[in-house]
């Protein structure tokens, strides 16, 4: 089959690669019939996962038809059109029994901090991703889901992580009616979190980035205020300005490792490794946020410590929530939001491209090339 | 001196309410202008929420069947036995194994030398794989593993000049701090192989 292939830092291919697998009663293997490129995929790209072996098949947002079960699978068949979180979990581990399906402690041996997800380094478990035409979907009768016929395959796509964690960091904000909340990063996780706080509520959203052509998705898709950073002489300032000196009530981090707008931090995190990733949009977070406030992180970091400053954190008394995101516990009422013509994940779709070019892909959406927002990748076997 | 009303910040002097600002807008303005404002506005009726709770999964196994571990899997000392599934994809090879065996052996995720251990492996691998590529006569290619090309096709000029964007900033610094540490260490080496082969 052919599949994307990491080779190196800012390095992948396409190769053929041997078919996946049955290898547990419960596993399925799916036809990938839409995948997508994640912003946190370039955190792969980039090397700074650990444990990325050369050969990886990235991939954790996708969709399929089911072409061959294991002998205890019982809610799919062959030929279920599905649509896979990308979070891997058991269902029924002390993690999985309470709902944190995140966090199941059943599918990754090479860490107990993280949970397993498609694609995403062996430190997430050593399981090969979606960017292909045929993926090991473990936990068949959990993680995937049939996709209703009402719902559209690149909209439940966009459910598979990037609308769903947005959704899931607006409410870890703790969002009350008429609050103000300050997402920094117009990517598509923050561009589904800002328009997700004010379905809880808020009385302002405002989008902070430094890519114009995102902060005007900011404006049409999330209906957001925007700031450019790079136009004010320190955004934490114009935060507390446009606040009244007080703070935004709640805060979401949907940049993560890479963030950019200190060099001193972008160098040591994001291109030396030697954080687990730039802290800059976490700091921004915290200092823009209100005394007794939430920040609500979304952005992925990797497991080395990083400059963060928890100081300030703890004397304004902030709360700080987070975790990667149990996808499908958000897609009944996302489910109901699209049906209500509140949410529309698809248009947040800039690019689609055949799996064959997806170096360029990967290209473009890492140097944010054609005011690529988000990118779909079509395997030939889907084409 | 600065003037008192020209300070940085703002001007004159003043003390903070009790009240919370006066909104910008008002619910029914909302309504209007957002699809669906609101309609989530119970905290108590949110999927995320509450955090921990028992929900209908799927699985009908108390403790899942045991994926066969067909080749010796490396896992982290924190572990009391190895997960029932795991991903097989890419098995531990060569140099790079040994290196990541080591980390997954001796060091807990709680210290930092387990992920340095793991980064170094990550390096140790890319070389590795580049002579592995070279011999099975699938060299890399350059050009096309990093979609360079898109420059042209996706506007490389236009996309970054022009748009304020920060990164355009350092951007002629990346490759320096990219390889810059892996030049001083070849660079280092070289020297050093080269006063051993001196004797």
């Amino acid at each position: 089959m052919r599949a994307m292939v990491y080779r190196g830092p800012y390095r992948v291919r396409v190769e053929e690669k041997d078919m996946p697998k049955i290898e547990h009663p419960n596993d399925a293997i799916v036809r990938v019939t839409r995948a997508a490129i994640c912003g946190s995929d370039l955190h792969l790209y980039h090397g700074i996962m650990t444990d990325l072996r050369v050969g990886h098949t990235f991939g954790h947002e996708f969709i399929g038809i089911v072409e061959q079960v294991g002998s205890s699978v019982q809610n799919l068949k062959r030929g279920d059109k599905v649509m896979v979180p990308f979070n891997i979990y058991c269902g029924s581990c002390f993690f999985c029994a309470r709902g944190l399906w995140s966090n199941c402690s059943n599918v990754n041996p090479n860490a107990t901090a993280v949970g397993a997800i498609y694609g995403y380094s062996h430190t997430t478990g050593g399981y090969d991703g979606g960017q292909a035409e045929y993926v090991r979907v473990p936990f068949a009768d959990v993680g995937p889901m049939i996709i209703p016929d009402d719902i559209e395959d690149e909209d439940a796509l966009m459910l598979t992580d990037a609308c769903s964690t947005g959704y899931f960091g607006a409410q870890l904000a703790d969002i009350e009616q008429g609050d103000t909340v300050v997402v920094f990063g117009a990517g598509p996780v923050g561009l589904f979190a800002a328009q997700s706080s004010w379905l809880m509520g808020a009385g302002r959203v405002i989008v902070v980035d430094h890519i114009d052509y995102r902060l005007d998705k900011a404006r049409t898709f999330a209906h957001a205020e925007t700031y450019n950073f790079v136009e004010y002489d320190d955004i934490v300032v114009e935060m507390k300005k446009t606040t009244d000196n007080v703070g935004a009530d709640r805060v979401i981090d949907a940049v993560g490792a890479e963030a950019d707008g200190s060099l001193l931090q972008h160098a040591t995190g994001a291109k030396l490794k030697l954080q687990g990733g730039s802290p800059i949009a976490l700091n921004w977070a915290i200092d823009s946020a209100r005394k007794g406030g939430t920040v609500s992180v979304m952005g992925v970091y990797g497991p080395v410590p990083s400059a963060i400053k928890f100081g300030d954190a703890v004397n304004k008394g902030l709360t700080l929530r987070m975790n990667q995101a149990p996808v499908k516990r958000q897609w009944p009422r996302l489910f109901e939001h699209i049906r209500n013509g509140y949410l529309k994940p698809s248009d947040i779709i800039t690019h689609r491209i055949p799996l064959d070019e997806i170096a360029e892909g990967y290209h473009m959406f890492s140097s944010k090339l054609d005011n690529c927002i988000k990118t779909v990748v079509i395997p030939p076997s889907a084409a | 001196m600065t003037n008192v009303d020209d300070r940085p910040g703002g001007p004159g002097r003043g003390g903070y309410p009790a009240e919370k600002s006066e909104p910008r807008e008002t619910i029914e303005e909302l309504k209007a202008r957002i699809p669906g404002w609101g309609a989530d506005l119970d905290p108590a009726d949110r999927p995320a929420f509450p955090r921990e709770q028992s929900l209908e999964s799927g699985a009908h196994w108390d403790i899942p069947d045991l994926q066969p571990e067909l080749v010796p899997r490396e896992r982290s000392i924190e572990h009391k036995f190895l997960p029932p599934v795991f991903g097989t994809a890419q098995p531990l090879k060569g140099l790079s194994g040994m290196i990541r065996a080591y980390a997954y052996d001796r060091f807990s995720e709680g210290r930092v030398a387990h992920w340095m251990l793991l980064v170094l492996g990550d390096r140790v691998d890319v070389v590795e794989s580049r002579f592995t590529a070279l011999a099975q006569l699938k060299p890399d290619n350059i050009i096309t593993e990093t979609g360079i090309l898109a420059e042209f096709k996706r506007d490389g000029i236009g996309s970054r000049f022009g748009r304020n964007r920060t990164d355009t900033k350092h951007m002629w610094l990346d490759p320096v701090i990219v390889a810059g540490p892996t030049v001083l260490l070849g660079w280092v080496a070289f020297r050093v192989i080269r006063r051993l082969a001196k004797g």
